[in-house]
């Protein structure tokens, strides 16, 4: 886990350090003259080799000072703590749709295998992981949005409503200060990012629901549950879908790490203030600081998704022990 | 005792035990049970049908993909312009077919690229095992940690926003797949007795790698290239959306979405229909992939 993150940490570094454009020339504008960059580049130490001022920067990092945004002159730790919980609250809702629709869709097309069900939905299913998110995300827009006003058009919170930070999380916010308006502004403006940015994932559940209740509807010990007299419902969600979600965890959690891409595209259309949208914008404006935090804050992300699935995956299979 | 040997090795190198994958791959009897899946079919059917018209796009397309008219901005659908025209007046059919060229480029160049790099990177690190698959983990695992549309993103930053450089940078991103699938089937496959003949008749490592070890990887290579031409499509379209890949006027299907995002409210034709040839033009590589997959690897029939 260590030695990815510091792989991280120097891809990006590197990275950042090869893009075009140097930090001091940006930050002089019009106004450099040769003394005052070679000065500046001084100060912020830009004419040591790379591997010092590689040093320098992982061992301010790893106390969690990734420098100064140049784009707002904010530390950059300050400006990702700002766009995560954005970020966070969309994936989250983003997966929990994705898994009310995906397993129950997988388990029916199961349970009536060539039935028109499951042929339909297998079809959505080929459809769903083909779509563009971005282009999802506009024909919702367009359609719930922009036709039927059912739903808002981008944004977070409707106008005039002012929502006290807390978490940075609408929805817990809203909760916990009693604002029962700004929740549902919230969840109005959540409903078709989440969909959008939840679709390939449903998809990619609900195939493989499908696929793994299937397996384990031949096993024996479902024969054995049948036989015993016990109720079809306890056979199927006891013995079957418990059996079956192991690897539907897996993809779950691949799926996870996934949706931080997915964020970028999807905070994008619906002009919501993300890690992804930051991650352009900072990209963009060559916004280094910022972009080095986005990225390794990410990576730590994606590490702990997959340790966590790891651990689920010993939780839910006995069989398998971490030593 | 030594002759023994030999002759037992020479035959061994004459008739090249081949494992069953081998076989499935090289029959022309792969054709035929993929022709026999339905799906397969559908897959190749639009495959070859978005070809055709990449192909024929100067022919097929009524009107001139980048030339502006600001006497016929935004046009509904009507029988001369079968899908609108956008804002600056040009028929979105047009730009839709040409469109196809480029979206075509970006599957096939990106998944080459990820695929050549790939696939030597994994050969590499599970054949040659210790400290060179230490570094072959750990390069795929750092790759894998990355959101991968940032990566590609600092990728585009680095060598600058333009189509081309976004198809480099999803191959890169696509990468570390290619690595993981091949280095686990190398390993696998380095201690069997075909390898270990190899070796015994004085192959060398490249030999053995690219000649004896990599065409059993094929199958699933074959099937992970399919999928991944999708991928990679819908990948650098989204490049193009952001502003980073294809730049105007170019007629691209990320590029065009972009624009009619503006217009959504209003023309709602401009965003649709580009987004659409992604969707089916994916579907038609998702549909032989899967197809490639049920022939070739029963084990992930139904995944």
């Amino acid at each position: 886990m260590i030695p990815v993150l510091l792989g991280v940490s120097i891809f990006v570094f590197v990275g950042m350090h090869v893009v075009p454009g140097d930090v001091a020339t940006l930050l002089l504008g019009d106004k450099a003259t040769p003394e005052s960059l070679a000065r500046l580049q001084h100060e912020l130490g830009l004419d040591q080799p790379i591997y010092v001022q590689y040093y320098r920067f992982i061992s301010k990092a790893i106390r969690g000072d990734f420098g100064i945004s140049l784009r707002t002159r904010q530390p950059a730790w300050r400006e990702v703590w700002w766009a995560l919980p954005m970020t966070i609250e969309l994936s989250i809702c983003a997966i929990i749709v994705a898994i009310l629709i995906g397993i129950p869709v997988g388990v029916l097309a199961a349970l009536r295998q060539y039935s028109l069900f499951d042929s339909l939905s297998m079809v959505a299913v080929l459809i769903g992981v083909s779509m563009p998110i971005f282009w999802t995300g506009l024909i919702l827009l367009m359609l719930f949005g922009g036709r039927l006003h059912w739903l808002p058009i981008g944004g977070i919170l409707d106008e005039g409503i002012i929502l006290q930070r807390i978490t940075g999380i609408h929805l817990i916010d809203a909760l916990v200060v009693g604002d029962t308006k700004a929740f549902n502004s919230a969840l109005r403006h959540l409903v078709l990012p989440s969909i959008a940015l939840g679709s390939i994932p449903m998809a990619t559940i609900a195939r493989m629901t499908r696929s793994a209740m299937l397996e384990v509807l031949r096993q024996d010990y479902v024969r054995t549950a049948r036989s015993k007299g016990l109720a079809e419902r306890i056979v199927i969600i006891r013995h079957a879908l418990r059996n079956a979600l192991i690897p539907v965890v897996t993809v779950i959690g691949l799926q996870l790490g996934l949706l931080l891409s997915g964020a970028v595209l999807t905070e994008t259309v619906f002009a919501l203030p993300g890690l992804g949208r930051l991650a352009i914008t900072s990209l963009l404006a060559r916004d280094y600081a910022v972009v080095q935090a986005v990225v390794i804050v990410s990576a730590l992300m994606i590490v702990v998704i997959n340790l966590a699935v790891d651990l689920l995956y010993a939780y839910l299979d006995p069989r398998i022990h971490y030593t | 005792m030594a002759k023994g040997e030999q002759v037992e090795i020479k035959a061994l190198g004459q008739t090249r035990i081949v494992p069953v994958q081998r076989k499935a791959v090289s029959a022309p009897s792969l054709w035929r049970r993929l022709l026999r899946s339905k799906s397969a079919i559908i897959g190749l059917v639009i495959i070859l049908g978005i070809t055709f018209v990449a192909v024929f796009a100067a022919q097929i397309a009524p009107y001139d993909p980048i030339k502006q008219s600001f006497i016929r901005q935004l046009r509904p659908p009507s029988a001369s312009f079968p899908l609108g025209t956008d804002e600056f007046g040009r028929d979105i059919l047009s730009r839709i077919i040409h469109g196809a060229r480029w979206a075509l480029l970006a599957g096939i160049l990106a998944d080459s690229i990820a695929l050549v790099l790939g696939v030597t990177i994994g050969l590499i690190g599970g054949y040659y095992g210790g400290r060179v698959d230490a570094l072959v983990v750990w390069f795929t695992d750092v790759m894998l940690a990355f959101p991968y549309l940032l990566l590609a993103m600092i990728v585009v930053a680095i060598f600058g926003p333009g189509i081309r450089n976004a198809m480099i940078a999803i191959g890169i991103v696509y990468m570390p797949q290619y690595a993981r699938l091949v280095r686990g089937t190398v390993l696998s496959l380095k201690e069997k007795e075909f390898v270990e003949a190899a070796r015994a008749i004085g192959a060398s490592s490249f030999r053995i790698m690219f000649r004896h070890i990599l065409p059993n990887c094929v199958a699933p290579i074959i099937v992970m290239a399919t999928l991944a031409v999708g991928w990679a499509i819908v990948q650098t379209a989204g490049l193009s959306f952001l502003g980073l890949g294809a730049q105007h006027p170019m007629p691209e299907w990320g590029a065009m979405l972009a624009g009619g995002r503006n217009y959504m409210l209003s023309a709602w034709w401009i965003a649709t229909f580009p987004g659409l040839a992604i969707v089916v033009t994916v579907i038609g590589f998702n549909l032989l992939g899967d197809g490639l997959r049920d022939v070739l690897d029963p084990y992930l029939r139904g995944r």
